[in-house]
């Protein structure tokens, strides 16, 4: 009769052992590169909101097929009898990994760390003219002339909690272009799914389940632990994947696709990407200030075979630099034009240039998928025309204050569009740069008419007279070739076949919605 | 004319190539670095095109297979074509060019280094020698390609993008050759010890010549031959110090590649089945720097009467 006992015993044990095994499911996750900061005001960029999406929450949020979806605010209506404020209540019940707990104080302050000195988030909130706490758990935003459009801007705006803030003196988020850096910059207090448990910059970092997650009832929430690696190069990120060293990546090169997809165990989820790759060339210094060279530039670029060899069919190429998600998309606009090397030469003669001349090209090599290949065959195809360039490859933390800062006359960029809204583009890209506005757009390009179209986006009710409007200034942008479009990028992210995450078009896995099969 | 076939009838008649008729690896060895040589000095006249000039690269000729016409335009590459559509058989040529251009200068510039920090080290004594000595110690703690890296990291600092390109194949000659100085000092050092002790350098003194002269005219001649060894082989680490520096992105640019960078791009291709862009540039560097190894090897066993 012992052995019946002992079998029991042994039996529940191993029993509690495999469940508490089941509960316990780590995602080893790499991409390119490393998120730039964990201040979540401090750069707009997709990296670094992807690892801050874990550790904070937004107000707002989008599903997988875009529509807005409640996160920490639970309901938002425009006020009937004020278009000019949007009031949002706020869920009850959260509390930071620290335990205070989350309130409208917190909003105010977020939002105004958000459009403070330092902090990259300025332009999505640069229609806000006052942000009120109602009560403890209502907030008011008050905008400059009624901005239908103001939810959008909300799904990468972190809240980060006041009184931590004040007590780690990071009120203000630190300038990334300037080279600053705060507590807020490796330390963590936010909402999310996901506590910060180490970080090394460009090494690992290691987050864990966040046992008291506001969300725990309401989404899987099956990823206990995330142990996060940034792997440069494209072969050794594939054959970690292969090899079984990461569970998931988030950038599978093109050339890799089938040897992935033909690997028992591994899988490759696609799905078309809300970003769009482009170059940006100086608009009022040098050669390329004049129309005529950014013209040649821009049919110089062989879009077919950019996509055919260098992205092996894995993109969409574009002639306008906003992806089909975005409201103001038409297929006129994404029309690009054929190659020709004749007209081109043509055109960079009369503008004084049939010599060429020379020019450096900025190029991030861990943002893009092939960023550096494109930059590499965008070499080549500028030397078609006479362009010598000189190409200077830099890992984004470099190459983006650099670009930032002004001092290119020719660089690639990538733009997602999280509003999914032409503004968006306008504000950060095209408009002149000022304080608040404008920010990512160091081309010198400057239109007064076109800026206070922009301006004017963002309290116009009317949408046909919106659309309008958005229609216009992409006349007006596509007429002076402010930019070069390539592609817009596919999503490829690979990982073991017992996990199922949908790809969501924004690159931003949100881990609590990952299932295991 | 007498002396010249005296000389020819003395070298015909000598040990050197005796021994060298009777090693068939040496053989091979030497005749695998003087074509490769050639080709690299006469990079214009064999390569089928100029892979250096950007302008004339069609991208859709990217990814052909060796002997294989390509899909789009037909053109058909010995070895195939890498991911720009660069004709790799010109790459590596040239890539070679570049490759041991940067070797033998690198080399030259530790020999010369290496050899007068030597000689006056074991030639002077006192705080001379322990001071280069010491740094010559404190060299060899770190290994050569972090200080190359080092040097590299600087210059890349300090100079404008613009001109990084055109410094790039000047700043790895710089890093690689003060990495390797340190054998070459610690031989001639250690020689110049022995020597100085000799009669004929005693006399010369004796004679009122000056230490510079009694240095270079009468002692390095004598403590030339391990010199020689130690360049075929660091010549051997050099080329790989560059291929390293190359392949880790920090060496010469994509648009003037290297074998090192060839390797580099070619890497990325590995696993989706184009092996050609890897394993031709791979090949060739290897072939070069064991040829060059086994050949200091066998100068090292026939100048060193003690392994005979």
């Amino acid at each position: 009769m012992k052995s019946l006992t002992t079998r029991l015993v042994v039996g529940m044990v191993i029993g509690l052992f495999v469940s508490s095994m089941a509960f316990a499911e780590t995602i080893r996750w790499a991409r390119a590169g490393d998120s730039l900061t964990m201040d979540p005001h401090a750069q707009n960029e997709g990296p670094t909101h992807a690892l801050a999406h874990q550790i904070y929450d937004s107000l707002l949020q989008r599903d997988m097929s875009g529509a807005i979806i409640p996160s920490l605010a639970t309901e938002w209506v425009a006020l009937p009898d004020n278009p000019n404020v949007w009031r949002l209540k706020l869920r009850k019940g959260v509390t930071y990994h620290d335990g205070a707990a989350f309130d409208s104080e917190d909003v105010v302050f977020s939002l105004n760390r958000a459009m403070a000195d330092g902090s990259d988030m300025k332009e999505l909130l640069s229609s806000v003219k006052e942000v009120r706490a109602v009560d403890s758990h209502t907030v008011d935003i008050e905008t400059n002339g009624p901005n239908p459009l103001l939810v959008n801007n909300l799904t990468n705006m972190f809240m980060m909690d006041k009184d931590w803030a004040e007590a780690n003196n990071v009120m203000t988020p630190h300038n990334v272009a300037k080279g600053e850096t705060n507590f807020a910059t490796m330390n963590t207090n936010g909402t999310g799914a996901f506590k910060l448990v180490s970080r090394t910059i460009d090494e690992k970092t290691v987050l864990t389940a966040n046992l008291n997650y506001w969300g725990k009832s309401i989404y899987p929430n099956q990823v206990t632990e995330i142990i996060y690696t940034p792997i440069q190069s494209a072969a050794t990120r594939v054959a970690a994947l292969l090899s079984g060293e990461v569970d998931i990546i988030q950038d599978v090169p093109v050339q890799d696709l089938g040897r992935v997809n033909s690997t028992a165990g591994l899988k490759v989820n696609t799905a078309a990407q809300n970003r769009v790759i482009f170059f940006g060339v100086d608009n009022a210094n040098g050669p390329t200030a004049d129309l005529r060279v950014r013209q040649a530039m821009n049919i110089a670029i062989n879009r077919e075979a950019i996509k055919k060899v260098v992205m092996r069919d894995q993109s969409d190429p574009t002639g306008v630099i906003m992806p089909p998600f975005v409201n103001g998309w038409t297929p006129q606009l994404n029309s690009y034009p054929a190659p020709d090397i004749a007209a081109a030469k043509a055109l960079m003669a009369d503008a004084g240039y049939a010599n060429g001349f020379e020019i450096t090209l900025n190029c991030p090599n861990d943002r893009y998928i092939n960023d550096e290949a494109i930059c590499q065959a965008a070499v080549g195809m500028m030397g078609q025309i006479g362009i010598k360039v000189t190409l200077d490859a830099k890992p984004k933390a470099q190459h983006f204050p650099f670009i930032k800062g002004g001092d290119s006359d020719f660089y690639m960029l990538g733009w997602g569009v999280p509003t999914f809204d032409s503004h968006y583009i306008y504000n950060f890209l095209v408009h002149t740069k000022t304080g608040d506005r404008g920010s990512w757009n160091p081309t010198g390009y400057s239109d007064p008419a076109v800026d206070a179209m922009i301006v004017s986006l963002e309290s116009e009710t009317d949408l046909a007279v919106r659309n309008a409007t958005i229609a216009k200034i992409w006349a007006a942008i596509q007429a002076q070739q402010m930019y070069l479009p390539i592609h817009n990028q596919v999503l490829n992210w690979g990982m073991k076949d017992k996990i199922d995450f949908a790809v969501q078009p924004e690159d931003q896995p949100h881990f609590q919605f990952l299932t295991f099969k | 004319m007498i002396s010249e076939k005296r000389f020819l009838r003395r070298f015909q008649e000598s040990d050197f190539l005796y021994d060298f008729k009777r090693s068939p690896v040496t053989i091979v060895s030497f005749a695998v670095v003087v074509v490769l040589f050639l080709l690299a000095v006469f990079a214009e006249l064999v390569a089928p095109t100029n892979p250096f000039d950007v302008g004339s690269l069609n991208l859709m000729n990217g990814f052909t297979p060796p002997m294989q016409p390509n899909a789009f335009t037909g053109e058909v590459f010995p070895l195939g074509a890498d991911n720009q559509g660069r004709d790799l058989l010109s790459a590596i040529i040239f890539g070679l060019r570049v490759s041991l251009f940067v070797g033998l200068t690198a080399v030259i510039l530790a020999m010369v280094l290496g050899v007068s920090l030597g000689l006056l080290a074991g030639y002077r004594g006192g705080w001379v020698d322990a001071l280069i000595m010491r740094a010559a110690d404190i060299q060899v703690t770190f290994p050569s390609i972090l200080i190359a890296m080092l040097i590299f990291g600087v210059a890349r600092g300090l100079l404008p993008p613009s001109m990084r390109d055109e410094l790039a194949i000047l700043v790895l000659i710089i890093s690689i050759g003060l990495s390797e100085w340190v054998p070459f000092a610690r031989t001639v050092r250690g020689t110049t010890l022995v020597e100085k002790e000799k009669e004929y350098v005693q006399a010369a003194r004796l004679i009122g010549l000056s230490s510079r002269q009694i240095m270079l005219r009468h002692i390095l001649p004598n403590v030339l031959s391990p010199v020689l060894v130690i360049a075929t082989i660091t010549l051997a680490l050099a080329i790989i110090a560059e291929a390293t520096l190359s392949f880790l992105g920090v060496g010469a640019p994509p648009t003037e590649p290297s074998l090192g960078t060839l390797i580099r791009i070619g890497q990325d291709f590995l696993f989706s089945g184009e092996w050609w862009i890897l394993v031709f540039p791979a090949a060739t560097l290897l072939a070069l720097a064991l040829s060059v190894n086994l050949l200091g090897d066998w100068l090292r066993d026939i100048l060193n009467p003690r392994l005979k």
